[in-house]
């Protein structure tokens, strides 16, 4: 397939989902049972993202005290909760991280 | 207080610590796509057309292995299958507004952009008339900082040595983001369900893990939250006894 035809596919499959609800909702009665589970998307999505990211870094489950991620993730959670603040969080889990790796041999 | 300009900065500032984490993120997906052996304008183009950075990463590991097309737009269809769940989330919010703006909104509804938005809606108990341009300057502010960051990896190449682990980055925006929504138990119980299956379902094919894990984690949520007594009800009883 041409690159740009590729491209242009990935394009569309992504703006048709994003757009796909917004056009919808505005027009049909959301059931209250949707309306309720809306409110759960963020936290859900969020840690489907995370929770792998640090728990299988490698591609399989690592739940070792070698698992830098795992550590560095964790304090990193422990400053978002306490402080939320997002710079922080993320300047306070990198450098944890740089720390761990040298430290713990992997 | 809530003018259009004020919604706009407010969004733009809410979405300025997250840059920090998407600009590496950025850069990566660009050492990556030439990596990929993509040419420097279809590298470059994919982050304005497709503007998703986990398909755009997705999209670059597979043409990089052959893939054929029609494949990399379904699997561009499953990584991006969140977004419909954004999609139903903010709509409420968008509804009163014109064809063009929801247009427009729709294809600046990044993760990121979303998390600040969605929690900047839930937190102001007014509603300004004007909100969506708080999602207009988020949007803008990660969609500007998307083709810069995308662009100088593009640039530096493979001079971006992994044992920064940037990459890592990403991850620690979306803790960022989530850590401040978890404010009642049903809340915390969807995070815990949804990383728990997450993590167990990551083999299924096409990162198909990650849309089971959020409907179950929203399904766990609701049964909690059904489960709990709202505090009304518990008034209730305490009066009757």
């Amino acid at each position: 397939m041409n690159v740009w035809l590729l491209l242009i596919g990935m394009g569309i499959v992504t703006y048709a989902i994003r757009l796909s609800l917004i056009v919808l909702i505005g027009r049909v009665d959301v059931p209250p049972l949707i309306q309720k589970a809306l409110r759960f998307v963020p936290p859900a999505v969020l840690s489907a993202i995370i929770f792998p990211e640090l728990l299988r870094p490698g591609g399989a489950l690592d739940l070792s005290l070698g698992n830098v991620r795992l550590l560095a993730g964790v304090l990193a959670a422990g400053v978002a909760w306490r402080t939320k603040n997002v710079l922080l969080t993320i300047a306070v889990g990198m450098v944890a991280l740089w720390v761990l790796q040298a430290v713990i041999p992997h | 207080m809530h003018s259009r300009r004020s919604e706009f900065v407010a969004g733009v500032k809410a979405e300025l610590p997250i840059l920090l984490g998407v600009t590496p993120f950025g850069m990566i997906y660009g050492v990556l796509a030439m990596g990929a052996g993509l040419p420097v304008g279809p590298a470059m183009a994919m982050s304005s057309i497709v503007f998703a950075g986990s398909a755009q990463f997705v999209g670059a590991q597979l043409i990089r292995s052959g893939t054929p097309g029609m494949v990399i737009v379904f699997t561009t269809f499953i990584v991006n299958l969140r977004h419909m769940l954004y999609s139903a989330s903010i709509a409420p919010h968008l509804a009163h507004l014109s064809r063009r703006w929801k247009w427009l909104l729709a294809y600046l509804l990044t993760d990121e952009a979303y998390a600040v938005t969605i929690t900047h809606y839930n937190q102001t108990a007014a509603d300004s008339p004007n909100k969506h341009w708080y999602l207009l300057g988020a949007g803008l502010a990660l969609w500007s900082t998307w083709q810069v960051s995308t662009a100088v990896g593009i640039f530096l190449g493979a001079q971006v040595p992994s044992s920064w682990s940037l990459d890592f980055t990403l991850a620690l925006t979306f803790i960022a983001l989530v850590l401040p929504v978890l404010r009642d138990r049903p809340s915390m119980a969807a995070a815990l369900s949804a990383g728990v299956i997450a993590v167990l379902a990551a083999g299924l094919p096409y990162k198909l893990g990650l849309m089971v894990a959020a409907i179950g984690g929203i399904a766990i949520g609701l049964w909690v939250e059904a489960r709990q007594p709202s505090s009304a009800h518990r008034r209730q009883r305490a009066d009757i006894q």
